[in-house]
């Protein structure tokens, strides 16, 4: 028995039924490591022994019927700005080089009363700030898929851990994107739920508002499973919201009869692959196919969302990363001159460039002569932004398109121009601004056999409806194409 | 044509974000936020008149709470990450 074919829910199922044991699913996990995490790097902190501690600790309280959960002994991936209780939390930033928390983020505390087991904590973009994972402190992480191209970012080292089956599914946070365009260019599911859905307690923040934690998997149906566990609502983070509709794996329905998908006109338009713009257009075919219909529109303001959105990003990233000034946690400079030296020392050293531009960016658009003309403004363009998409949700229940306009660039191709980096956000940031439910699911290759990401947005609260879609896709293309899965 | 950050602007916005720039990054600070900004000012091509911003999604109002202490005392943990302490204390260089 291969256990690293299996999926999440396969292991749980496997391990409850007695046929494997949550140790061996650890062993094989860093087995694979030992073959792989050398030319992939999806990882920053992942000690093995610990690990298997971890897993013999939970695979005792299995036996002893104590943990029957829907992911009873599966081994978990978690990104670097997702605090973990003694274990080394470092948002793949020199600021954090030690940052040991005290205390476990609400999704961790989730999965494991679900009988999860942390492997380890993954790569990322610093501060999870970039759509590459190439400005972690830490070293690149690469595409699992094409060692010479990024996995994309910011939840790069999660979306390349679960491609290279160095963990069974892995945890993410999407505040522009961050785990559905990884996850496109990786070629697994990645999910943001409705904003709000999954706490955000022990999430480092990048931009509160906009910030949500959802899962990696190998496909829709660990998605739907994981996502279940995950949300809840939170005394300690007060933007939580209470659902009594999280049952989400009963929405894995092959069917979409009936279901009326739009696809925005520019979300196919200028600078998008045409190989990229052919696999969606098969993907439309294949759900027109299962009985929904699928038609062009017009989304308004599409190309308004990326300005108001790294504007209201940067703003609250500078007031969010103050924290961090070298006296309570985190790095401080060696020499300095007085408490104020102190902070900008710490602060200039332990911050990388990416970091910077946009706490600078975030301040300049904050001080007083340019609040109303780039913040506020901001604020009222999100407005009409979520305007645009309710008018869109009066007439089509998903909304389809592709996750990022091509498959992952080279290495080192986006970091020389950030602007461009940022341009390339264009099909997930409006989601975030929306506080909309979005899905990632792989949909074929392009003509290097990248993987190419077809991703469904939905109205707030309609998980369901996405799950139900992405589903259907899945099953649907796994009959044309064999194992949707297979790398 | 890029927006001209002057140093002035630079120097202003290093101290709101705490932050001590080489002058090779000011210079690079100057031009990635000119062109950043350049970008941002497609914005302005919006009417926004009689728009009322919205920060969050969802309504929100204050979140009320008894203040109850439901964790123990963590102080010592919350120490081990400090770059320096003292008797149960965070060390700070003279503030006067």
């Amino acid at each position: 028995m291969n256990i690293l074919s299996m999926t999440a829910v396969e292991l749980s199922r496997a391990i409850l039924a007695g046929r494997v044991t949550a140790v061996d699913a650890m062993e094989a996990v860093f087995d694979r490591m030992e073959s792989l995490e050398e030319k992939v790097h999806a990882y920053i902190t992942a000690d093995r022994e610990a690990a298997i501690r971890r897993a013999q600790a939970v695979q005792e309280r299995i036996e002893r019927k104590e943990l029957t959960g829907l992911l009873a002994g599966v081994p978990v991936a978690v990104k670097d700005n997702i605090c973990t209780e003694g274990i080394l939390t470092t948002c793949a930033s020199k600021m954090l080089s030690g940052f040991v928390p005290a205390y476990s983020a609400e999704a961790v505390y989730n999965l494991e009363k679900a009988g999860a087991v942390l492997i380890g904590k993954t790569n990322m973009d610093e501060f999870a700030m970039g759509s590459t994972t190439e400005t972690s402190a830490y070293g690149v992480t690469k595409n699992p898929r094409n060692y010479d191209h990024v996995p994309g970012g910011s939840s790069g080292g999660s979306a390349a851990a679960v491609a290279a089956k160095e963990c069974f599914f892995a945890l993410g946070s999407d505040t522009g994107g961050s785990i559905r365009q990884p996850a496109g260019f990786c070629g697994v599911v990645g999910m943001k739920p409705t904003y709000g859905t999954v706490s955000r307690y022990g999430l480092v923040a990048y931009a509160s508002s906009l910030d949500q934690i959802g899962p990696l998997t190998q496909d829709v149906t660990d998605c739907a499973t994981v996502l279940e566990i995950l949300a809840s609502q939170d005394a300690k983070d007060s933007t939580s919201i209470s659902r009594d509709d999280t049952d989400f794996s009963t929405a894995l329905v092959k069917d979409v009869t009936g279901m009326r998908i739009g696809i925005p006109r520019d979300y196919l338009g200028n600078g998008v692959d045409s190989d990229v713009r052919n696999r969606i257009l098969a993907a439309a075919d294949v759900l027109q196919k299962k009985g929904a219909t699928v038609e062009e529109f017009d989304l308004k303001l599409v190309e308004y969302a990326i300005p108001a959105y790294y504007t209201i990003a940067s703003a609250e990233a500078s007031s969010n990363l103050e924290r961090f000034d070298g006296i309570k946690y985190g790095y401080r400079a060696k020499d300095y001159d007085g408490l104020h030296n102190l902070y900008k020392k710490s602060r200039s050293e332990g911050f990388g460039a990416e970091v910077k531009r946009r706490i600078m960016l975030g301040a300049f658009v904050l001080s007083s002569g340019y609040y109303d003309a780039y913040y506020l403004k901001a604020l009222k363009v999100k407005a009409l932004v979520k305007k645009a998409f309710d008018d869109a949700f009066s007439r089509y229940d998903l909304i389809m398109g592709p996750v990022a306009p091509t498959t992952a660039p080279k290495l080192g191709e986006s970091l020389r121009d950030p602007l461009k980096m940022y341009l390339s956000d264009i099909y997930t940031i409006s989601a975030n601004l929306a506080g909309l439910p979005a899905i990632c699911v792989p949909c074929g290759e392009d003509s290097k056999g990248l993987p190419v990401g077809l991703q469904l947005i939905g109205d707030c609260f309609q998980e369901k409806k996405l799950l139900r879609a992405a589903y259907t896709y899945e099953q649907s293309r796994k009959e044309t194409c064999g194992d949707a899965r297979a790398i | 044509m890029a927006k001209k950050i002057d140093d002035e602007t630079i120097e202003y916005i290093g101290i709101l974000s705490k932050l001590e720039l080489s002058e090779e990054e000011r210079q690079q600070a100057g031009t990635d936020m000119g062109k950043m900004l350049d970008y941002i000012d497609k914005m302005q091509e919006l009417d926004t008149e009689g728009v009322e911003p919205i920060s969050h999604i969802f309504r929100m109002e204050n979140v009320f709470r008894e203040d109850v202490v439901t964790n123990a005392d963590a102080g010592e943990q919350m120490l081990v990450n400090a770059p320096r302490q003292k008797d149960n204390m965070f060390v700070v260089p003279p503030t006067f």
